[in-house]
């Protein structure tokens, strides 16, 4: 007895090594993940501590409510509403193009395409996931704004249609593959329940495995919507950098996130009003987007699938 | 053996499936359905039973590949059904069928009910009022969710879920009605209602039924077939076949000794 007795409390002692590398490896997992964490409240720390000075000269109101946004001038002017207004409607047409293209394509390749061309199509799609957006701007501006203004003579050069349709075809795959995914992870138990009544292909794509994919579409829309309002280099280089206060597609305007970038290129002097005043606009960009990701998230929530 | 009086519904002649990837999952199939009654399909898991009982909507053809060969035989007037000039929509509206796990879709009560008609182009309120409320009675529901038909479907219970799925079947007068296994993922009570609905519905319909539960097969079939890799072993009355079946292998299962 007292000789088998410390062999097994020794085979039964805490194995010091191993528990060291497994906290080791928890700490490494926690530190990667806060990374992400950091850069964020960076970011809005950035954001809100350069913005404060901007506001301590220009007013709120004047920010929120003034038309005219005219930093660069002898007359001074921040009123965001003129980029908001690129914005929003670029935006608005690319989400024109993409939205039914996007949902079409996902609905096709999650019911009607064959394993086959599933396979060939989807990476295809992907690519264009990979194109630089400063190829689309050009594309925007040397080839679609010139066949647009055939069809429609008073178009700008520098115009919100061209690159709103560029932007569109961006996006089409992000809204394509996010929605597929969810139409797919529709249970094959649904479709043929809605199959044995008689329905046919599309009317079971419509009424049943939509509807049940719903969450999943509506964040492929809101993820669509972030992607636009964030997007640069298209409206940088094909939309005119003007910044109008007009919601008319075929006059030319700046987005928030072109005029960024313009100051971003050296227009502006370091520590000026004007340098701040790319912060205050970031803060409404940062705004927009968190909003949309929390309305995605809630949609998310409420129409989660229950299947 | 089979009483004289019996009309048959439908039946299957010298049927055979293979699956796209060649597998010949059923063999040489002979068996009928008789006008108003309950055929049990019973047999060890991957027999084929569940194979069979798809062939009678067609649902093998919503995947590629997938062949038959032979005839199901739809009467009063001698149709085959496979009959690449039958419409497998046409088909499907006369067989509806009722699934393993309630599948319910993602709309209202209401609206769960009303599909197979609304699928046929069918709009008039009225009719659609009248046709859910007959198909809910029918499942035995309508008590249970009168006053709750515009909520969503799946806040119903298991039972209740499955219920509605017999409902939405009913809906459309169907002739025959499938069940593939209705009761495998429900709780006894909700069991035994199901079980008593099919005995209810087997005075307006026929019904086929695949059921892993032997004691389900005796309490409500009047035929039952067992089936074996694929084959049809024995097909008879349902007494016979558990009191006294002809076949050795038939024997074995029923009493245990494998399967």
């Amino acid at each position: 007895m007292s000789n088998v007795k410390p062999t097994i409390s020794k085979a039964l002692k805490k194995n010091i090594r191993r528990n060291f590398v497994e906290r080791l490896i928890e700490w490494a997992l926690m530190f990667s993940g806060l990374i992400a964490i950091l850069v964020t409240f960076g970011i809005v720390y950035i954001l809100v501590s350069e913005s404060i000075p901007f506001f301590d000269s220009v007013s709120l109101k004047e920010f929120l409510t003034s038309t005219i946004w005219t930093p660069n001038f002898e007359i001074k002017n921040y009123g965001i509403l003129p980029l908001v207004a690129g914005t929003v409607t670029i935006t608005g047409i690319a989400l024109i193009v993409a939205i039914p293209l996007g949902t079409i394509t996902a609905v096709y390749l999650s019911e009607f395409a064959s394993h086959k061309v599933k396979e060939t199509v989807k990476p295809v799609l992907e690519l264009l996931v990979g194109v630089p957006t400063v190829v689309f701007g050009y594309f925007a501006l040397l080839l679609v704004t010139p066949l647009l203004q055939k069809i429609i003579p008073d178009l700008a050069s520098f115009n919100m249609l061209g690159p709103g349709i560029v932007m569109g075809i961006m996006i089409v795959p992000y809204i394509a593959s996010v929605a597929e995914d969810s139409m797919r992870a529709v249970p094959m138990a649904m479709r043929e329940g809605s199959y044995a009544m008689g329905a046919t292909r599309f009317q079971t794509a419509v009424s049943v495995v939509m509807p049940a994919a719903l969450s999943g579409i509506i964040a492929a829309y809101i993820l669509a919507i972030s992607r636009g309002i964030g997007e640069t280099m298209i409206v940088a280089i094909a939309a005119g950098q003007q910044p109008n206060f007009t919601f008319n597609p075929i006059e030319s305007a700046a987005t928030i996130t072109a005029y960024i970038v313009s100051v971003a290129l050296g227009d502006l002097e370091h520590g000026g009003i004007g340098y701040q005043s790319i912060f205050a606009a970031g803060m409404v960009l940062f705004i927009m987007t968190l909003s949309l990701n929390i309305l995605g998230q809630w949609t998310r929530n409420k129409f989660s699938e229950r299947y | 053996m089979v009483k004289k009086q019996e009309i048959i519904k439908a039946e299957s002649r010298n049927f055979n499936f293979f699956y796209a990837d060649g597998t010949h999952a059923l063999k040489d199939i002979n068996v009928p359905l008789y006008e108003k009654r309950i055929t049990a399909l019973i047999g060890p898991s991957g027999c084929g039973k569940s194979t069979f009982l798809r062939s009678f909507n067609r649902m093998h053809d919503l995947y590629p590949g997938n062949k038959y060969q032979g005839k199901i035989i739809l009467n009063p007037d001698d149709t085959n059904i496979l009959d690449k000039k039958v419409d497998a929509i046409e088909v499907r509206m006369r067989i509806s069928m009722v699934f393993q796990k309630p599948n319910p879709f993602p709309k209202s009560i209401y609206e769960n009910v009303a599909y197979g008609l609304r699928v046929r182009g069918e709009n008039n309120k009225r009719m659609l009022d009248d046709k859910v409320e007959e198909a809910l009675k029918g499942a035995s529901l309508w008590n249970e969710v009168k006053d709750r038909l515009p909520d969503l479907a799946f806040n119903l219970s298991g039972g209740q879920q499955q219920r509605l799925c017999i409902a939405r079947a009913l809906a459309t007068d169907p002739e025959i009605m499938l069940f593939d296994e209705p009761t495998s993922a429900l709780d006894p009570i909700a069991t035994v209602n199901i079980e008593e609905l099919m005995s209810e519905l087997k005075k307006k319909l026929t019904i086929l039924i695949v059921t892993h539960n032997m004691q389900q097969a005796a309490r409500i079939s009047d035929y039952t077939a067992y089936m074996y890799l694929g084959k049809m072993i024995e097909f008879d009355e349902t007494d016979i076949i558990f009191t006294n079946p002809s076949k050795k292998e038939t024997e074995d299962y029923i009493t245990g000794k494998f399967g």
